[in-house]
């Protein structure tokens, strides 16, 4: 599927690829796969990928501007071939102990339903990772219930624990770091989702898909081990 | 090595940042004042990219445990090895136990401490540059920062320098349209280069300006951010990002600052004053 795309400099070594301003999937997609293509163009620096824009930064300021937008359309246009990477369905084991999830029953109480049912609506389906920004390793969630869609908390925390699952308007996700934030939060996982450990710091890329399960503290605890001790495997299964 | 002996109000090891790397969310970091950090590299015959250690406010203490030769270029706050006074933008051997301190500011905010072949701590994802959760931590007291000894062929014709005091005095800031520059109205437009303040809310992370606009603009889809990005608040101030913003943001992108504005950005302080100055794209 092609879009519209229009294509803006931005600064004076970059170009702003945008889509129609929606968050949809058919549109994600379309960035990641012409993502891929791009990096095939020798003077990339680095490219930001957002719900409907590519940023592609070049190594050098932009002599001229016509030939390198009319490169970029060349390859969007180019449909012969696309670049394909499996994707994959995660199972975050999230905890949902009120101890961890602090928001859990003045969300329940708002949205007149039992903290089971907030529970249920949470980990029913699964969500797209539109994309990472904000902190490393912070996934940009779509998908989530429309039920559970909630505003943001109108003092944001100075202090959210690293792990910490929450939902804002129609968001979702799980905080990387300590960090301040202004989401209601739901509980806990005791995944890394940004490791220095690791090969690879961060298990997830846009185009993949989360699913949380719920686990019950005991759980929660033995996973939190076997992660400090890098013996945990994340559940993933090819999309 | 190098001893931290006091780090003043903030120090940091920086070079030209990390690159390739914005989809997993990490921030580009690296030194603020490019121009600065780059001449202090140049005039020690060091790679472009060699780490250097940044001072805000030039208040730290340092130790070398071991010869080397340094230079410091940026802001001036009266450098000083073994309480004597040495001059900017100039190469000095410098013998194992000298300390350097600082004194007085004469201008700038950004000090850049280069030592011959670069700070040698941990690389990683192609930088030396600090940024919590990537790099080891903060630059404390008792930090020791390692460094290559010197070679007995070492050339040591070094030249030095002057820097025009343009760099710090000037309040222009050359810069190109954001990508949602054309949505600010022409009161908007009019008002955005008129004069502004930098406001106490400033740091590696962004500088807030004091003045604000009238902002009628409805926040984007989240979407990237570079640094020297300003971007328009909801309620009508100017954020000019600066090297540790993040890789996205939900902010209108009004302009986008030229990379000798945000070196010179990069050595104001609170009150001081800049003026937007809009260049075309070629």
């Amino acid at each position: 599927m092609k879009f519209q795309l229009t294509y803006k400099l931005f600064g004076s070594s970059a170009v702003l690829v945008e889509w129609p301003a929606t968050i949809s999937k058919d549109i994600i997609q379309d960035i990641i796969s012409f993502e891929r293509k791009v990096k095939e163009i020798d003077s990339i620096l680095d490219t930001i990928i957002a719900y409907n824009s590519l940023l592609i930064r070049y190594q050098n300021p932009i002599v001229n501007n016509e030939i390198i937008i009319s490169q970029l359309k060349t390859k969007y246009e180019a449909s012969s071939y696309s670049i394909k990477q499996d994707q994959f369905l995660w199972q975050i084991p999230v905890c949902y102990d009120v101890s961890f999830g602090i928001d859990l029953e003045e969300i329940a109480c708002k949205k007149k339903c039992s903290v089971t049912e907030i529970i249920r609506l949470h980990t029913e389906g699964d969500y797209l990772v539109y994309f990472i920004g904000f902190q490393p390793g912070f996934l940009y969630l779509g998908g989530l219930h429309q039920n559970l869609h909630i505003p943001r908390k109108s003092n944001p925390r100075v202090r959210v624990d690293k792990g910490s699952v929450g939902i804002g308007g129609s968001q979702t996700g799980v905080y990387p770091q300590d960090s301040s934030g202004g989401w209601n939060i739901l509980g806990k996982s005791p995944l890394n989702f940004f490791n220095m450990k690791a090969s690879n710091p961060c298990f997830a890329k846009p185009g993949d898909r989360i699913q949380f399960v719920a686990v019950d503290l005991h759980t929660f605890y033995q996973i939190e081990i076997e992660v400090a001790n890098q013996k945990f495997k994340i559940k993933k299964s090819l999309l | 090595m190098i001893e931290v002996l006091h780090p003043g109000i903030y120090c940091s090891i920086q070079d030209q940042g990390r690159f390739g790397y914005a989809k997993m969310g990490i921030p580009q970091a690296g030194y603020m004042d490019t121009y600065a950090a780059k001449m202090a590299n140049a005039l020690l015959k060091n790679d472009e990219g060699a780490a250097l250690i940044e001072i805000t406010f030039g208040q730290g203490k340092f130790k070398f445990t071991s010869d080397t030769y340094i230079c410091i270029t940026g802001g001036d706050f009266s450098p000083k090895i073994n309480e004597k006074l040495i001059k900017m933008q100039s190469v000095y051997p410098i013998k194992k136990d000298s300390v350097l301190s600082f004194g007085k500011r004469v201008n700038g905010a950004r000090v850049y401490l280069s030592v011959k072949g670069g700070i040698q701590t941990e690389t990683v994802y192609g930088s030396r540059s600090y940024f919590e959760g990537i790099t080891q931590k903060k630059l404390g007291k008792g930090a020791m920062l390692p460094i290559l000894p010197i070679q007995k062929d070492t050339d040591n014709s070094f030249s030095r320098v002057r820097v025009s005091e343009k760099h710090f005095t000037t309040i222009y800031l050359p810069c190109l349209k954001g990508p949602e520059f054309s949505k600010l109205n022409n009161e908007q437009q009019r008002k955005l280069f008129t004069s502004f303040s930098i406001s106490d809310d400033n740091n590696r992370v962004g500088y807030r300006l004091k003045e604000s606009l009238e902002n009628n603009l409805s926040s984007i889809l989240t979407s990237a951010v570079l640094p020297g990005t300003v971007q328009l608040t909801p309620s009508g101030k100017c954020i000019i990002l600066m090297q540790d913003c993040q890789v996205t943001g939900g902010y209108p992108r009004i302009l986008q600052l030229s990379e000798i504005a945000i070196a010179r950005v990069s050595q104001k302080i609170s009150g001081d004053k800049i003026q937007f100055i809009l260049e075309e794209y070629s």
